[in-house]
């Protein structure tokens, strides 16, 4: 039989190349499992597709009770939460990151990194209870009819997804080379502008990395929301809608969950909801890959 | 390429995402051992109690649950030999475990619905019902409210947005916020056929979709008690005293009653229900005894927990 060459290594060595195998059969199988839960979603979810009609699902009411089953006020709600949690999010996100990485000295970041590390460890139940009883009258006091608002759940998210972007846009401002940083201040930059204009530009595929990241954890998140934007299934369209109730998908499939027949219109609706969701994850990720792509062909930086 | 793109990879990969993934790994792995651990004792406790005691299956209704826990933890102090447990997740929960045959008894706020006798005979399980108590749902408002009384027809207008400030139904200049329950409790339905839809079959009206659907009865009394702009309805037994009660009439010439254990006995307060359970065939055995028990010495704790007994 014809054996690859293998001049440096005479002999195999066994306990190696059973290691290497398992890893990397457990590397695959992540692969693996994210296929199985997508053709399971699709199983489940498609059949939603072709009993309810397309009219029906494209209508602005969600009545699943009364076989009503317009996707647009979830999808608009996710959106408009998601989108505001980051506009939210973001800048002091990449703020902290800027100071715990770059300004701060050594005895303030050893306090507030794993600070910012508990953060993400929170129940997010217990942010939902907090924003319930907490946030939701402050909300209401700046005007709004009721304190579970669209903005209430927007605000629980960002300071769940704050964690995340932190944490790796520090990672990313980390992984800029000192000689960055040394070049800036020598060519008579002062410390802000060496930061504003060289250091986070360098990091930004990492940065946009984190948001992306962050966005992912915004959209799927559901016990929170669940517990504080109301979950009124209405048209995000005026102007005031921020401040008005809004049900997300994930609150829906929650909600609706427990209570649908096995195998009834209404039940694959549900996993048709989580294939949407599944879907607009993977083409955030996907954007979020091609951007950093781009970036290093250009001959950009990290 | 190959080489090409490994080598390119291996750039990428800083220290600090290797430390990542290592975790994430051990994470990933020893959550589902803890899982299972946990899933494995519990059913090794199930089984050995259930070798030596017997355990009836009770589920279903949110309203029912609390009564449900009450009945449950009487009944086995005074059989202890008796294991009863005892969840909830809703009506239609209750009634879909029956049917797939895992209950003993499912509790729920609304009778079965035609669709799901059949399903339940096609699996070959004959539902018996069991009116156990009656609830009444009050409708709600934050305790600074002025207004005291509504009609029916006011309520339901409230709830399809043809009214939308407490201003028209005699309070201040104020817009109303309505709350309800999600569509899989029980108390749902039953407000949206009796209330929204005045019980008239024909009608096709629908909570608005400004309706904020509340995950929970905390939920909605949380929110009562914080929002002057709010109406909510919900069990008479959820109902805190940090909450004012709505007197309701039928219409405005009626009288308008406050929901109690009489007004509900003697069927003038116009909202109000009974609730029932329902087991897989007649009941033998210790599900025929635990049953003649709440339909007997059960009742007292029904008032107990501001539901109104049979009786």
């Amino acid at each position: 039989m014809n054996t690859p060459p293998t001049p440096d290594k005479p002999q195999r060595n066994w306990g190696t190349f059973f290691i290497e195998a398992l890893i990397r059969l457990l590397g695959f199988s992540s692969i693996g499992f994210v296929l199985l839960i997508f053709l399971f979603l699709m199983q489940e979810g498609i059949p939603a597709f072709f009993k309810v009609s397309p009219g029906n699902l494209l209508s602005e009411l969600w009545y699943p009770t009364f076989d009503l089953y317009g996707l647009l006020p979830l999808l608009l709600g996710s959106i408009l939460i998601t989108v505001t949690a980051i506009a939210i999010a973001l800048p002091l996100s990449v703020a902290t990151a800027v100071l715990v990485r770059e300004v701060a000295p050594a005895w303030v970041r050893e306090i507030l990194k794993p600070m910012i590390e508990a953060l993400a460890g929170i129940p997010s139940v217990v942010l939902g209870f907090l924003g319930m009883t907490l946030v939701a009258p402050i909300v209401q006091k700046l005007g709004a009819p009721t304190g579970l608002t669209a903005f209430t759940g927007a605000l629980i998210l960002a300071y769940m997804s704050m964690p995340t972007i932190i944490s790796v846009a520090e990672d990313a401002l980390d992984a800029v080379p000192k000689s960055y940083r040394d070049a800036g201040l020598s060519m008579g930059a002062t410390q802000w502008q060496t930061i504003w204009r060289v250091v986070v530009p360098a990091a930004r595929s990492g940065i946009v990395t984190a948001v992306m990241l962050g966005i992912g954890r915004a959209i799927g998140e559901t016990m929170a929301v669940m517990m504080v934007t109301g979950n009124a299934a209405r048209m995000p369209l005026t102007l005031d809608s921020l401040f008005r109730p809004a049900r997300t998908m994930t609150a829906t499939i929650a909600a609706e969950m427990g209570e649908v027949a096995h195998g009834s219109t209404h039940y694959h609706m549900l996993f048709g909801l989580g294939l949407i969701l599944f879907m607009l994850t993977f083409i955030i990720n996907l954007i979020a890959a091609s951007t950093i792509f781009k970036k290093r062909q250009k001959g950009g930086l990290r | 390429m190959q080489s090409h793109f490994s080598s390119s990879r291996k750039k990428e990969t800083s220290s600090y995402l290797k430390h990542r993934y290592w975790l994430l790994l051990i994470l990933a792995l020893l959550l589902p051992l803890f899982g299972c651990g946990q899933e494995q004792i519990s059913e090794g406790q199930s089984n050995t109690s259930s070798s030596q005691t017997q355990t009836i299956e009770n589920k279903g209704s949110d309203t029912l649950v609390n009564i449900a826990l009450a009945w449950a933890e009487a009944y086995m102090k005074e059989n202890p030999d008796m294991r009863i447990s005892v969840t909830g997740g809703g009506s239609g929960t209750g009634i879909a475990a029956l049917i797939n045959g895992t209950v003993n008894i499912a509790n729920a706020s609304r009778a079965m619905k035609a669709e799901e006798i059949e399903a339940a005979e096609d699996n070959g399980i004959t539902p018996v019902q069991f009116v156990v108590a009656r609830d009444a749902i009050a409708i709600v408002v934050h305790p600074s409210n002025p207004v005291d009384e509504l009609t029916l027809e006011q309520i339901s207008d409230i709830y399809t947005l043809k009214i939308t400030n407490w201003s028209q139904v005699g309070g201040e200049d104020r817009p109303i916020v309505p709350l309800s329950r999600q569509s899989n409790s029980g108390t749902y339905i039953y407000f949206l056929k009796n209330v929204v839809r005045l019980g008239d079959k024909e009608s096709d009206l629908l909570f608005s979709p400004n309706t904020l659907l509340m995950p929970s009865s905390e939920g909605i009394s949380a929110e009562i008690r914080q929002n002057p702009n709010a109406i909510g309805y919900d069990g008479l037994g959820y109902v805190t005293e940090d909450q004012k009660v709505i007197a309701v009439a039928v219409d405005s010439e009626g009288d308008y009653v406050l929901p109690s254990s009489e007004t509900v006995n003697a069927s003038s307060y116009p909202i109000a229900r009974p609730l029932y359970m329902y087991t897989a065939g007649e009941p033998t055995g210790l599900i025929k005894t635990y049953l003649d028990w709440i339909l007997d010495e059960g009742q007292a704790e029904v008032s107990r927990l501001g539901f109104v007994p049979l009786k």
